[in-house]
């Protein structure tokens, strides 16, 4: 498992692609910082947490595109799943790698944290909590793409593939309102990511909308396990 | 080499054995209900044309894909019910090398070893293994900037980390240059006294040089399953001979034909202008030599060449793999 989480990782830096996404992060995080906080003379990070969820949907597609895909083109699973390794180790190594990566990226909101303290008092609690946050909602973003990418040959359409997934988790919103009946919307605004994500940014940690990106994560997870297994059994 | 009757290799430990083995692609059978055992230290030859279901045989022995029904167990560790321990005993060399075009041949010789989840001392085992498949000049390299021989001689070494009892390897020799071949194939031979080995190949003569056992098979059945010496004595005896005459083909044909004791005469090719290859076969046992050369040069057809046919164990692969019956190699 972390064989293969630090194969994937050496496999970032060697391309650039590591380095360019961790890069592109920080400037979009720090252009939203001023923009929507120094600004206004703020301490109020809250348009920015917001900001950095689009960001996340559209970015962790690139950096996930590859982990299978590749995999699947250059023949390399052979390696993987002729080795003594299970496949749940296998895809959470995999996952892991990504998660490793945008882990780097969000702890930047620790030094944005200190830039404000210089001049406003903050509170640590609901930085915490939103770094909190943004971990889970990208291990989402991770997880559904890690999925994708098991099923295609193409990181191209790997990554076309995910965006177009991420795009429907924020859908489930504006479906939620055009439902006829009532517990329908219902049912789909209890789905909604952008919405649970919206609590965060709000300082509310709630232990359901917790459990829900959990159980998200286990269940692309599964899935992505699911799908390599089935492939034998073709 | 060391070369065992079958009846030897049936009291060895048997390192891989496969029982009615299928794999079913929708409608497409590619494996039909095959079976062989290998026995420890044994290097059997993998025989048959492309397309005959050498790579799938070898992705299920592997547990890379699953069987439709039928069993494989390495080391009597079944490959389905207890993959981890069965895959401990495996190294692998697929038909394309499962090498990362990004990584180092160090950096991925590692990762393999931690992997396999090897526990030998390992900068020193990566080490004897660079040196026997000779990539020790390369080590430093980024993979994708190597030629195809190392790439190839890479995934060799992969498939060695971990020193696994049992080494499975598709056509490991496809796409060398003939230096390399010879390479490989003494590599082989050399592994081939400490590990069971499964060597896949469309060549004959590749497997024949290295194998002790060779298992025959055509669009996905068992046509041959013998030594490699038995296989080659049924097949280069002294009653077939190839013989190259000066005249009509038929005429000759016609002629060869009302020796007494020829079974077969089979007009090959024009050899040269006027000249004709025939391929002939005596009833078993008996010597012809003499009785062709008189009868030729009684009618003044010059006899060219004559030679016992040697091509005969191609002619045998041809013939298996072609669906002709031929008497006495089938089993
Ligand atoms: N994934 C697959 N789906 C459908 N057919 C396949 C697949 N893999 C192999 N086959 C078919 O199975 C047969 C055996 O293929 P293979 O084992 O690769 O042959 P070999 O290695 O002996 O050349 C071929 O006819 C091939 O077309
Ligand atoms: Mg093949």
């Amino acid at each position: 498992m972390f064989a293969i989480m630090k194969r994937e990782l050496l496999s970032y830096f060697t391309s650039p692609l590591g380095y360019v996404f961790v890069a592109v992060y920080y400037l979009f995080s720090g252009l939203f910082l001023f923009l929507f906080t120094l600004s206004y003379q703020s301490a109020n990070m809250e348009t920015v947490y917001t900001g950095m969820f689009f960001v996340m949907m559209i970015m962790i597609p690139i950096l996930t595109m590859r982990l299978m895909a590749e995999e699947n083109r250059q023949k390399t699973d052979q390696l993987l799943l002729t080795s003594p390794v299970s496949l749940p180790r296998l895809v959470i190594g995999k996952f892991l790698s990504a998660f490793a990566i945008l882990l780097v990226c969000t702890l930047i909101f620790l030094v944005y944290g200190l830039v404000l303290s210089g001049f406003a008092k903050v509170n640590w609690a609901i930085i915490l909590g939103n770094i909190f946050g943004m971990l889970l909602m990208g291990s989402v973003f991770i997880a559904s793409g890690l999925f994708i990418s098991t099923l295609t040959e193409n990181q191209m359409i790997a990554a076309v593939g995910s965006i177009g997934l991420n795009i429907g988790f924020i859908l489930i919103d504006s479906f939620a309102s055009v439902m006829p009946a009532k517990f329908l919307q219902e049912l789909f605004s209890s789905l909604s990511f952008f919405g649970k994500y919206s609590q965060f940014t709000l300082g509310v940690f709630s232990v359901s909308n917790i459990f829900f990106f959990l159980s998200v994560i286990f269940i692309f997870i599964f899935l992505t396990v699911r799908v390599l297994e089935k492939r034998r059994w073709a | 080499m060391i070369r065992r009757s079958p009846a030897a290799a049936e009291r060895i430990r048997k390192m891989i054995e496969v029982k009615n083995l299928t794999k079913q692609y929708g409608s497409k059978l590619a494996v039909n209900n095959i079976s062989f055992s290998v026995g420890e230290g044994e290097i059997l030859g993998f025989l048959g044309p492309n397309g005959a279901g050498k790579s799938t045989t070898m992705n299920m022995l592997t547990g890379y894909i699953s069987s439709t029904s039928g069993t494989a167990c390495i080391n009597g560790i079944d490959i389905l019910e207890d993959p981890i321990a069965a895959k401990m005993h495996i190294g692998y060399l697929p038909e394309k090398p499962p090498v990362y075009g990004d990584m180092t041949v160090m950096e991925y010789l590692r990762f393999v070893y931690s992997l396999k989840k090897s526990k030998l001392p390992r900068e020193s085992h990566l080490a004897e293994i660079c040196e026997l498949v000779g990539i020790n000049e390369v080590r430093k390299r980024l993979i994708r900037n190597l030629s195809k021989g190392y790439q190839q001689r890479v995934g060799f070494a992969q498939a060695l980390v971990g020193n696994p009892g049992v080494l499975i390897l598709d056509e490991p020799t496809v796409g060398l240059d003939p230096k390399q071949i010879i390479e490989i194939r003494t590599l082989i031979k050399k592994l081939g006294k400490n590990h069971t080995v499964i060597l896949s190949s469309h060549i004959l003569p590749e497997i024949q040089a290295v194998c002790d056992r060779i298992v025959v098979i055509s669009r996905g059945s068992i046509v041959a399953n013998d030594s490699t010496d038995a296989l080659a004595k049924n097949m280069s005896s002294d009653h077939k001979l190839v013989i190259r005459a000066e005249g009509g083909s038929e005429d000759v044909k016609k002629l060869l034909s009302s020796i007494p004791g020829m079974d077969r005469v089979f007009v090959n090719r024009e050899a040269e202008p006027g000249v004709y290859e025939y391929y002939l076969e005596a009833a078993q046992g008996k010597d012809l030599r003499r009785e062709i050369s008189k009868k030729l040069s009684s009618r003044n057809y010059p006899l060219l060449m004559m030679k016992s046919n040697e091509l005969s164990l191609e002619e045998i692969f041809l013939k298996l793999t072609t669906g002709d019956n031929y008497g006495g190699v089938d089993k």
